[in-house]
């Protein structure tokens, strides 16, 4: 018989108790990888759109959230002209509401934006938008859930727009959103003459620096970032991921805490059988050691339990039609990883004064009274 | 301070070529901060190869005996030593439990979920031995003590007579040159007890073990080779 074994056979003996501390863990991991890969997914989700065949975003300077970024249209025109840019496209952010949707995100674009040109058109097409008077195109999801098709009236805040297209994006707030020209939502949000970002395409790379350094001296409230930059600095961002690893944390510090307390329920009704087997030869050290893989064992079968649970909550998340396709999650290898390591460390870290608690224990006392 | 006792760390090769196991020198212990006393000035020593009965009733000090000598407890004076070593020390101690010493309870304390093979393999493990030789060791003890048709059972399976005879199973897997028995016969009816207490016996004849068993049985401990009567933490009388 192998040491491995011992541990295993140590759990499988209580596997009611072991199953209990597991699931501490399972439940940690499943709440750390749903919540991760959906944050993760929405910031992906909202990268995408800001990046849309762009390199760099100009919007206003100390803005806490873009949808309060205003950029005035004549400062817009001003960088269009820059020699270094080839492509400028304003982008007005909102929330509207329809009947039975309160949140649906809009997007204000202008008719020559990237985004359009790219899109899979289900229904109508660009040149109907162009021509069609205050008309709005709808994404596929959005499309679904407001019931609507081309040429469809829909009611939209307090107004109705007919609906001239339906298009397809590999981006689920595009695809959950509406969009109404530039012109139209400024009016509509009243915001006039304003866009929230602008999505700038360099003619060379290399003119990066020259762009920001020239936007920063010329224009005093606005700032340019490069997209990979702006993920990095942008606030919103860094709060939505420090609160999910947050959770996931706190999760975390429930089972361990519950692996705490099942490796102590255990080292407690096995204080005889522990002074056997040092009375057998078992020194402190493998004594500790056991309690400490025992732990281990429990916090890998929690945690391969919690990813099929937590792929399980994705799964069914992306599946509510309620959701209008807002989660996209996104699960890397290093979510994997960091989600593994701070599972087993948890672990250990529950299981260290159990183990010590263990190794302190003296057979004379333990055997006693037979 | 005795010949034996000065060997100190000495290797237990010199003190097996001595042909003696064991020296007790004038051992005190008490419990309850010296409120009680259990063993008052014991002195005595086991040669290699010996039977002893260490014979008393309840409470005569036997069990803590054992536990100075399996270094599961120290004593408040006098010195003990086991195979040259001294058992208190915790690196003596280890040694001792995994190369020279084998346990058993009256109570077997095996694991009642594993079975016979993996209650034996325990002593094995501490003692990192290959696996080969553990289980062709297995094979023979379980053989020798008739419960080869239980090997795979578990414990919580097997008639009390089995569970104990498992206990001397694990107690001699890693060939120790010392068993200490606690009432290894206690839990069992005559029958049974007759039995283990044989084979005990026999195997520590055939493997050359020396047995320290404590009894409060007069029919086995005059059946061993010698027998040292405990009465309220004194030596009464050895034969």
């Amino acid at each position: 018989m192998h040491f491995s074994k011992l541990v295993f056979l140590s759990l499988w003996r209580h596997r009611i108790r072991a199953a209990i501390g597991s699931a501490g863990i399972a439940f940690g991991v499943a709440a750390m990888l749903s919540v991760l890969s959906v944050v993760l997914g929405a910031i992906g989700m909202f990268e995408k759109i800001l990046s849309t065949d762009s390199q760099y975003l100009v919007f206003e300077k100390n803005v806490s959230d873009l949808f309060f970024s205003s950029v005035p249209e004549d400062q817009v025109a001003e960088i269009r002209d820059m020699d270094a840019v080839a492509q400028a496209n304003p982008i007005l952010f909102g929330i509207v509401s329809a009947p039975d949707h309160p949140v649906i995100t809009c997007f204000g674009l202008e008719d020559a934006d990237p985004r359009l040109r790219d899109a899979d058109w289900l229904e109508g097409s660009l040149q109907e938008w162009r021509q069609s008077e205050g008309g709005i195109l709808l994404g596929s999801r959005a499309a679904e859930f407001l019931k609507a098709g081309s040429g469809d009236e829909v009611p939209i805040g307090r107004q109705s727009f007919k609906v001239a297209g339906i298009i397809a994006t590999a981006n689920g707030f595009e695809d959950g959103g509406v969009f109404l020209k530039l012109s139209s939502a400024q009016e509509f949000f009243n915001r006039p003459g304003v866009s929230s970002i602008v999505a700038i395409k360099l003619k060379d790379d290399a003119d990066g620096d020259a762009f920001r350094n020239a936007v920063s001296s010329r224009y005093e409230g606005l700032m340019a970032l490069e997209n990979e930059e702006f993920q990095q600095s942008y606030s919103q961002f860094r709060i939505l991921k420090a609160t999910s690893w947050a959770v996931g944390v706190c999760a975390f510090l429930l089972g361990g805490m519950g692996v705490a307390n099942t490796m102590l329920l255990s080292v407690f009704s096995r204080i005889r059988e522990i002074a056997v087997i040092q009375v057998c030869g078992f020194s402190k050290p493998q004594v500790g050691t056991l309690i400490i893989l025992e732990a281990v064992l429990l916090a890998l079968i929690g945690t391969a339990v919690g990813f099929v649970v937590g792929l399980g909550i994705l799964e069914l998340l992306q599946s509510l039609p309620q959701l209008q396709g807002y989660i996209q999650t996104v699960t890397s290898p290093w979510v994997w990883l960091a989600i593994f390591v701070t599972a087993e460390v948890t672990s250990i870290v529950g299981s260290l004064y159990p183990a010590w608690y263990a190794m302190k224990i003296q057979p004379a006392e333990a055997l006693r009274y037979e | 301070m005795s010949n034996v006792l000065s060997f100190g760390t000495a290797a237990p090769e010199q003190i097996l070529g001595e042909k003696e196991v064991i020296r007790v020198d004038g051992v005190w212990k008490s419990f309850d901060e010296g409120r009680i006393q259990v063993l008052s000035d014991v002195s005595f020593n086991v040669n290699q190869g010996e039977v002893i009965a260490l014979w008393g009733s309840s409470g005569s000090g036997k069990s803590t005996l054992l536990h100075l000598l399996g270094g599961l407890d120290a004593a408040d004076e006098g010195s003990v030593s086991v195979c040259g070593l001294d058992p208190a020390v915790e690196k003596n101690r280890l040694r001792l439990r995994r190369e020279y010493i084998g346990f058993i309870f009256q109570l077997h304390n095996l694991l009642p979920d594993l079975t016979m093979r993996e209650n034996c393999w325990i002593p094995a493990m501490a003692s990192r031995l290959a696996r080969q030789e553990v289980d062709q060791r297995f094979e023979e003890l379980t053989s020798w003590l008739k419960v080869e048709h239980r090997r795979d059972r578990r414990i919580r399976e097997l008639s009390g007579g089995e569970r104990q005879r498992t206990a001397i199973c694990r107690a001699l897997m890693h060939r120790p040159k010392l068993v200490l028995a606690d009432e290894p016969t206690g839990s069992l009816d005559e029958q049974n007890g007759e039995q283990v207490f044989k084979l005990l016996y026999e195997l520590a004849k055939r493997e050359q073990v020396t047995v320290v068993m404590a009894t409060h049985e007069r029919r086995f401990a005059e059946r061993c080779d010698r027998h040292i009567l405990l009465r309220d933490g004194h030596v009464d009388c050895r034969d």
